[in-house]
C-alpha cells in the first residue's frame, strides 16, 4: 500500500518538474517585449498625434488606457474609436468626455502661403512632419500627411494657417443608409 | 451545342426591350458642346494636355494618363477646346468633376490616324499599346483599362475567352443592336484580343431572347472556332461572374477575378473599340447608347460621340416632358436616377431610360423584414441578404464583411423579389463604402504613426547629437583654461614680462586659432544646429541678429501701419506679430549689451595695439 502510495507522490512531483521545466523554459522563450494590450490599443487611436487627450501623442495614451485611463478622452477619433476600445478592452463605451473637445469632421492644415514670413515653427510644432519648408522661405503642408491635429496654429506668430474641414468629393463620396422613410401607413398622406 | 450551365438564384424581371430594338441604330451626330470628363475609367484620372483655346482634330489625344492605371481621352470631333472645368458627371453622387468642355467646329476634321492592315506584325506589345492609346476601357459598366485587363499575370494562362453579349439588364438594347449591325466588327475585335490571349477557347454569350443577334453573330463566325452560345434569359446572366459559370461551369472564387480560374470576359462594345482601334486607327470616341423609356416618342439607339449631353440624345429621340417622371441611368435594377439631363455620355454609360410615373414608380415605403427568405432563395452570389441587411443597417460592418458582403454584385434581385420592398442593395453599397472608407483611415493613421516615431527618433537622435557635442566643447574649454593658467604661471614664475604687449599678443593669436578650428568643427558637424560661443561671445553674429530682429519689425510696423489705414481685418494679428517680435529685438540688445561687457576686457589689448 505504501509502495503504491509512493509511486503516486513520486510520479506527481515528476511532471510537476517537467510541466514546471517546460513552462520556465517556455516563459523565457517566447517572452514579448512590452505590452501587446498596449499596441492593440494604440492601432485604434487615430494617431492624429494632437495631445488633446492630455498626453504626448496617440501611444502614451495607449499605454495610459491599458493601466486604466479612461478610453473617452479622444475627440479625433469620436464615438468610433471609443466603441472599438470597448469591444477591445470589454468595457462598457462611454459617451466622448467634453472636457477634452467635441467630435470635429475631418481637417486638414493650410497655409496661406503669402501671408508665411518663413519662422519654421510651425514645422517644429508638426508632430508627423507633414509641413515642408525652410527657414526665411515659405512652408507648405503635405495634405496627403497631415492629420488635423491644430498643433500648428497656435505657435504661428502671423497666424497664417487655416484649418478647413475636408468636403467629400466624386472620389471620397459613398452610398448613404436608406432614409428611414414614411412608413407604410403613411403613404395616403404623403402622396395627398 | 455548347454544354451550359447553370447558376445560382436569378429573377426573371419583364425586358422591356422591344421597344428600342425596332429602330436601326441612328447617329446622333455632333452636338452643340462636348463635355469630356477626365476620368471615365476605373483608375487614375486623365490630365488634360491641351490648353484653352487649343484647336484640337478628331481623334486628337486631348487628356492623358502619365502615371498609374488609366487610359487616355480623345477628341470625338474637331474643335476649340472652351474650357477645362468642373461639371456635373455620370456618378451616383450627381458630383461634379474635372471635364475639358469642346465646342466643335462642325468640320469633322480628322488628326492623324494610324490603322494596321496586319495586326500580327505588330508585335503583342505593340497592339496592346495601340489599344491604350486609343482609349479604350471595358465598355459594359466597370470601365477597366482593357489593356491592363487583357496583359494577366504571367502564371495565369487564360485558356476561356468569353465575349459578354447577355444584356440581361431590362431595356437596355446597346450590345443586342451593336451585335446585330456590327457582328463582324465584334468577330475582328474578337480576333485581335484571341490572339493577344491565344486562348484555347473562345466563346460568345447571348441571351435567347436576342435571335436577331444571334443570328448574325452566326454568319460573321462562320469559318472561325469562335463558339456562339446561347444562354437561357435569366437576370443576371451578363454579369460576369454568372456568365463564366453558365458557360464553364466554374465558379470564380471569393475576392478573386476570372483570370484567376483561366477566363476572362470581355464586352461586345469594347471588341467593337478593339477592331476599330487597330484595323482603322480610331480611338474610343464613340459609342452606341439606347434611349428608351415611355417618355420618349422613338425609343431606340445611337451612335453616340463620347461626351454629348443626354439632353440631345433625349430630344433626338422625342422626349416628352409632360410624360418624364424621372431619369434612370443604365438599367432599372442596376441603375441610379439621374438629376439632371445635363451630363454627358461617357465610355461606360450605356442606357438612359426617360421612364413615366406608371413605368417606374417611386418604391414604395419600406416594410420590415418578415424574414421570407425570397431575397436569399434569388441571390446569384449565393450570399445571405438577409444576414448582410441586418449587418448594414446596425452598422456591423465587421460581421456584415465576414459574410462575404463584398461578393455582392449589387445586381438588386434581392431588392426586386423583396415583399417588403427594403432598398437592400442601397444598404450594401452603404455598408461597403463605410468599410472602405474605414480602411482608408486606417491606411492613413498607421502611416501617421510611422511618420510620428521616425519623428520621435528623429529628436532623440538630434538631442543626443548635442549632448555629446556640449560634452566636447567644455572638455575642450576646461583644457584650454588649464593651459592658459599653466602659462600664466609660467610668465608668473619668469618674472615681469619683457613686453607685456607681447603676451597679450599671443594670447589672442591663442583666441584666433581657437575661433578658426571651432569654424572648421563647425562646418564638419552636418547638423545646422548653431554652435554657440562659448567663452566669447561672437559680437558680429549678434549685431547681425539684432538689425535683423531691427528690420523685420520695421517691416511689420509699417505693414500694421498700412493695414490700420486701410482698416484691414488682419490688424490684429499683425499686432501680435509686432508684439512678438519687439520682445525679440529687445532681447537682441539685451543680448549684445551683454556681450559688449563681456568682451570689454579682452578686446581692449586690440583696440590698443
Amino acid at each position: 500500500m505504501w509502495t503504491s502510495f509512493l509511486i503516486a507522490v513520486v510520479v506527481l512531483l515528476a511532471l510537476a518538474l517537467v510541466f514546471g521545466a517546460l513552462l520556465g523554459f517556455a516563459s523565457e522563450r517566447f517572452k514579448v517585449e512590452g505590452n501587446p494590450l498596449v499596441e492593440q490599443i494604440d492601432a485604434l487611436l487615430p494617431q492624429t498625434q494632437c495631445g488633446q487627450c492630455g498626453f504626448p501623442g496617440c501611444h502614451p495614451y495607449a499605454e495610459a488606457i491599458a493601466n486604466g485611463e479612461a478610453i473617452n478622452k479622444c475627440p479625433p477619433g469620436g464615438e468610433t474609436t471609443i466603441k472599438a476600445l470597448a469591444d477591445l478592452l470589454d468595457v462598457e463605451p462611454q459617451p466622448l468626455d467634453a472636457e477634452h473637445g467635441a467630435e470635429q469632421a475631418k481637417r486638414v492644415a493650410v497655409i496661406r502661403e503669402d501671408e508665411c514670413i518663413g519662422c519654421t515653427k510651425c514645422i517644429q510644432a508638426c508632430p508627423v512632419d507633414a509641413i515642408l519648408g525652410a527657414a526665411k522661405h515659405m512652408h507648405t503642408v503635405i495634405e496627403s500627411e497631415c492629420t488635423g491635429c491644430d498643433l500648428c496654429v497656435e505657435p504661428c506668430p502671423v497666424d497664417c494657417i487655416d484649418m478647413i474641414t475636408i468636403q467629400p468629393d466624386i472620389r471620397t463620396w459613398t452610398w448613404t443608409p436608406p432614409k428611414p422613410d414614411i412608413i407604410a401607413t403613411d403613404r395616403q398622406g404623403a402622396s395627398a | 451545342m455548347t454544354q451550359l450551365w447553370d447558376f445560382a438564384g436569378g429573377v426573371h424581371p419583364a425586358e422591356n426591350k422591344h421597344q428600342s430594338t425596332s429602330r436601326p441604330i441612328r447617329r446622333a451626330g455632333i452636338p452643340e458642346r462636348l463635355i469630356l470628363p477626365l476620368q471615365q475609367h476605373i483608375g487614375t484620372p486623365a490630365e488634360a494636355i491641351v490648353s484653352i483655346g487649343d484647336r484640337v482634330l478628331k481623334g486628337q489625344k486631348i487628356a492623358e494618363v502619365a502615371t498609374g492605371i488609366g487610359v487616355p481621352v480623345h477628341a470625338p470631333t474637331s474643335g476649340t477646346i472652351e474650357a477645362i472645368e468642373q461639371q456635373q458627371v455620370p456618378h451616383p453622387s450627381g458630383m461634379a468633376d474635372w471635364c475639358i468642355i469642346l465646342k466643335p467646329d462642325g468640320e469633322d476634321q480628322w488628326g492623324e490616324r494610324n490603322p494596321a492592315s496586319d495586326y500580327h506584325q505588330l508585335g503583342r506589345d505593340e497592339v496592346l499599346d495601340r489599344i491604350r492609346n486609343a482609349g479604350i476601357s471595358g465598355m459594359g459598366g466597370a470601365g477597366f483599362p482593357t489593356d491592363i485587363k487583357l496583359r494577366p499575370p504571367r502564371d495565369r494562362k487564360v485558356e476561356t475567352l468569353i465575349l459578354n453579349g447577355a444584356e440581361c439588364e431590362p431595356y437596355i438594347t446597346a450590345d443586342d443592336m451593336t451585335m446585330r449591325e456590327l457582328a463582324d466588327e465584334v468577330v475582328a475585335g474578337m480576333k485581335v484580343m484571341a490572339w493577344i490571349l491565344r486562348p484555347s477557347r473562345c466563346v460568345v454569350g447571348i441571351e435567347d431572347n436576342k435571335p436577331e443577334a444571334i443570328e448574325a453573330m452566326r454568319k460573321a463566325v462562320q469559318g472561325t472556332q469562335i463558339e456562339i452560345a446561347v444562354v437561357p434569359t435569366k437576370y443576371p446572366s451578363g454579369g460576369e461572374k454568372q456568365l463564366v459559370q453558365i458557360l464553364t461551369g466554374l465558379e470564380v472564387p471569393s475576392g478573386g477575378i476570372p483570370a484567376d480560374i483561366g477566363v476572362m470576359c470581355q464586352n461586345v462594345g469594347t471588341a467593337v473599340a478593339v477592331s476599330r482601334a487597330i484595323f482603322e486607327g480610331i480611338p474610343l470616341i464613340s459609342r452606341v447608347f439606347t434611349i428608351s423609356g415611355d417618355a420618349v416618342q422613338e425609343p431606340g439607339n445611337f451612335d453616340v460621340l463620347i461626351g454629348t449631353p443626354v439632353s440631345d440624345l433625349l430630344a433626338a429621340a422625342g422626349l416628352q416632358a409632360d410624360k418624364l417622371n424621372r431619369l434612370v441611368l443604365g438599367g432599372p435594377m442596376m441603375g441610379y436616377t439621374l438629376t439632371t439631363d445635363q451630363i454627358p455620355v461617357i465610355k461606360t454609360s450605356n442606357c438612359v431610360i426617360a421612364a413615366t410615373r406608371a413605368e417606374l414608380p417611386a418604391p414604395p415605403p419600406e416594410q420590415p423584414c418578415i424574414r421570407c427568405g425570397e431575397c436569399a432563395e434569388v441571390c446569384p452570389m449565393e450570399l445571405l441578404p438577409q444576414q448582410l441587411f441586418w449587418y448594414s443597417k446596425a452598422t456591423e460592418f465587421e460581421k456584415a464583411e465576414h459574410l462575404n458582403l463584398f461578393d455582392c454584385i449589387e445586381c438588386g434581385a434581392c431588392s426586386y423579389v423583396c415583399p417588403s420592398s427594403i432598398p437592400l442593395v442601397q444598404y450594401y453599397r452603404f455598408a461597403k463604402g463605410e468599410i472602405r472608407t474605414q480602411r482608408a483611415e486606417q491606411l492613413k493613421s498607421d502611416r501617421a504613426r510611422e511618420r510620428f516615431e521616425a519623428r520621435q527618433a528623429r529628436l532623440e537622435r538630434e538631442q543626443q547629437e548635442k549632448e555629446l557635442r556640449r560634452k566636447e566643447r567644455a572638455k575642450a574649454a576646461a583644457e584650454a583654461q588649464a593651459q592658459k593658467q599653466a602659462e600664466a604661471e609660467q610668465t608668473v614664475s619668469q618674472g615681469d614680462a619683457v613686453d607685456n604687449r607681447d603676451a597679450k599678443a599671443a594670447l589672442v593669436q591663442q583666441a584666433l586659432e581657437r575661433k578658426k578650428a571651432k569654424a572648421a568643427q563647425a562646418t564638419e558637424s552636418t547638423q545646422q544646429a548653431p554652435t554657440k560661443p562659448a567663452e566669447k561671445p561672437d559680437i558680429e553674429a549678434l549685431e547681425k541678429q539684432l538689425t535683423q530682429a531691427e528690420a523685420k519689425l520695421n517691416t511689420m510696423q509699417t505693414m500694421l501701419d498700412d493695414a490700420k489705414t486701410q482698416q484691414a481685418d488682419n490688424v490684429d494679428k499683425l499686432e501680435r506679430a509686432v508684439a512678438k517680435n519687439h520682445d525679440r529685438v529687445v532681447r537682441a540688445r539685451e543680448a549684445l549689451a551683454e556681450a559688449h561687457k563681456l568682451a570689454g576686457t579682452e578686446s581692449s589689448p586690440q583696440l590698443s595695439e
